[in-house]
């Protein structure tokens, strides 16, 4: 998918994208942090409709929506139908003590009995990491526990 | 301390008038600027409602009107985007420069204006409010347009040629002789090219010399530093606007961004004040005679307008509709019209009312034309069939 970025001077700019069903999108960002998105018409192609507007804080809730990893869905099914597990997503920090290191070394299972089950990568996602698998920094870990134990995972991966 | 009670209710019953005649033209999408100069004329002389305790104050407070719209005008510059603007509108910029200013000096030489009037009259036909065409295209909806980077960049043209116009034309209109002239418009030239040069090498380090988190002292230091320049350029010759200017020039970054944040209220609200301080001294009587060559020329650079926001937008490649719309857009004139008059203004008598009258008709029919160019189809034809709602074709 190709997005498109274009200068508006004095305002911000605009990024402007097709999406699968061939709607052209374009996303206004102003300098004031607030967004708007609209969509360009068939019959007039160089004019695009409000869609909806976004304060930089709204924008940055529905970005967080937008951009959390779809496996932490799925788990969060799972843990309405078993009551006293939670999941819950530790970012491993660039330059945090384990960034380079085995996941065995966190030792986040025999200390607070969460498990680590998945670690999010970018667009890539290691199902079932074992102790061996290499964390790096910016790895997203999905965690399964009880909620005291995802703290303490999150505690130890903080250092 | 004594409350001086009479100029406190002027100055409030003032204000309140302002807001309420704002807020309606933003019901209607429309500039507040021409109603801030009719409320202006209203309490001046030979008006119907005269406010004498208020007066002193309104003056005070237009002198900061200019500096703060000119000191945000200058923290708005950012050479990237003039050289994005050069690279693509540079030649929209000469037919803007030549279309637009042309009529304005053609008009100035016919009413007999000496060479100050003329470049004044020149200038105040060719800026367009970027303050009501960037505030005009935002209420419409219109800033994901295709035809909207074209018109921002004539707009940040515009503010480039400005820089350099405004400190020649307060050295010319200074006065002086010839060589004196001629120095002064090297200096005041020269030191623009030292406020860019500033703003582009080390324009950080004086971001953190005014830099505070506190946004108090953000507003303070930066005013303060604003006003001591203003005020060393007013003290040789060179107009206290084009200090502001300069000041804005200087400062970039995130302590621009943030300082704009900070000021644009007290911009929006001094502004308003120096739009009333406008229609204040100019006397309602003076304005009948001026008015059929305001009109004359209102009418001339709204056409020449169109067609350089046409060209602006037929060069990237917009389609029809959107080229009206570009066009439509900037024909706003407004502030920067104004504040040359503001810098010429008591030396030649007949430029007051006439560009009060101009910017007057040209603030409302800007923002009317280009609000109905894009609902209206340009030209009744297969393409509006298309639309949504539209009965089907027999």
């Amino acid at each position: 998918m190709d997005v498109t970025e274009v200068l508006l001077p004095g305002v911000g700019l605009r990024y402007e994208f097709t999406n699968h069903r061939g709607d052209r999108i374009g996303v206004v960002a102003r300098r004031t942090g607030d967004f708007e998105v609209v969509v360009y018409g068939t019959d007039d192609p160089d004019e695009g409709r409000s869609v909806f507007e976004l304060n930089d804080e709204e924008a940055d809730a529905v970005a967080e929506i937008l951009g959390a990893p779809r496996i932490a869905e799925r788990f969060a099914d799972l843990t309405k139908e078993v009551p006293g597990l939670a999941s819950g997503q530790v970012e491993v920090r660039a330059g945090s003590a384990f960034d380079g290191r085995p996941l065995g070394d966190t030792r986040a299972r025999t200390l607070t009995g969460a498990s680590v089950v998945a670690v999010v990568r970018g667009e890539e996602v290691i199902a079932s990491p074992t102790p061996r698998t290499v964390l790096r920094g910016g790895d997203v870990l999905v965690v399964i526990g009880t909620h005291e134990g995802i703290a303490g995972v999150e505690q130890i991966i903080r250092g | 301390m004594e409350t001086p009670v009479a100029l406190l209710l002027e100055l409030g019953v003032i204000l309140a008038a302002l807001s309420v005649l704002g807020a309606l033209a933003r019901r209607f999408t429309l500039s507040p600027i021409p109603l801030y100069l009719l409320t202006g004329l209203a309490v001046g002389e030979g008006g119907i409602a005269p406010v004498p305790a208020a007066g002193e104050f309104v003056g005070a407070g237009a002198a900061i009107g200019v500096i703060l719209l000119l000191l945000v005008l200058g923290l708005e510059f950012s050479l990237q985007e003039f050289a994005v603007g050069l690279r693509r509108h540079v030649s929209s910029a000469v037919v803007d420069v030549v279309l637009n200013a042309a009529p304005g000096a053609v008009a100035g030489w016919l009413l007999g204006l000496d060479g100050v009037g003329v470049l004044a009259l020149a200038g105040a036909t060719y800026i367009s409010s970027s303050g009501i065409v960037a505030r005009l295209l935002s209420d419409l909806h219109r800033l994901g347009n295709r035809e909207t980077p074209a018109v921002l960049s004539v707009l940040v043209l515009e503010d480039l040629a400005m820089a350099f116009y405004l400190p020649v034309l307060a050295v010319l209109a200074s006065g002086g002789v010839w060589w004196q002239a001629v120095l002064g418009v090297l200096v005041a030239v020269g030191a623009v090219l030292v406020a860019f040069t500033v703003s582009y090498r080390w324009g950080h380090h004086l971001g953190r010399l005014v830099a505070h988190p506190d946004a108090e002292q953000l507003l303070l230091r930066v005013l303060g530093l604003t006003l001591i320049v203003a005020a060393l350029a007013e003290f040789v010759h060179a107009s206290a606007a084009v200090g502001a200017f300069l000041v804005g020039l200087a400062l970039t970054g995130e302590t621009a961004t943030r300082t704009r944040a900070v000021l644009s209220p007290l911009r929006d609200l001094f502004a308003a004040v120096f739009f009333l301080a406008i229609g204040l001294s100019v006397d309602p009587a003076d304005l009948l005679p001026v008015l059929p060559a305001a009109l004359a020329l209102a009418a001339v650079t709204l056409v020449t307008k169109v067609i350089v926001g046409r060209y602006a937008a037929f060069r990237d490649g917009v389609g029809r509709r959107g080229q009206w719309r570009a066009g439509t857009a900037l024909i706003a004139r407004g502030e920067f019209s104004l504040v040359i008059v503001g810098l010429v203004g008591t030396t030649h008598s007949t430029l007051g009312p006439l560009v009060t009258a101009y910017v007057f008709l040209l603030a409302i029919a800007g923002p009317l034309l280009t609000r109905f160019a894009g609902v209206l189809p340009v030209r009744p034809g297969p393409v509006t069939e298309a639309r949504e709602g539209a009965p089907p074709p027999p």
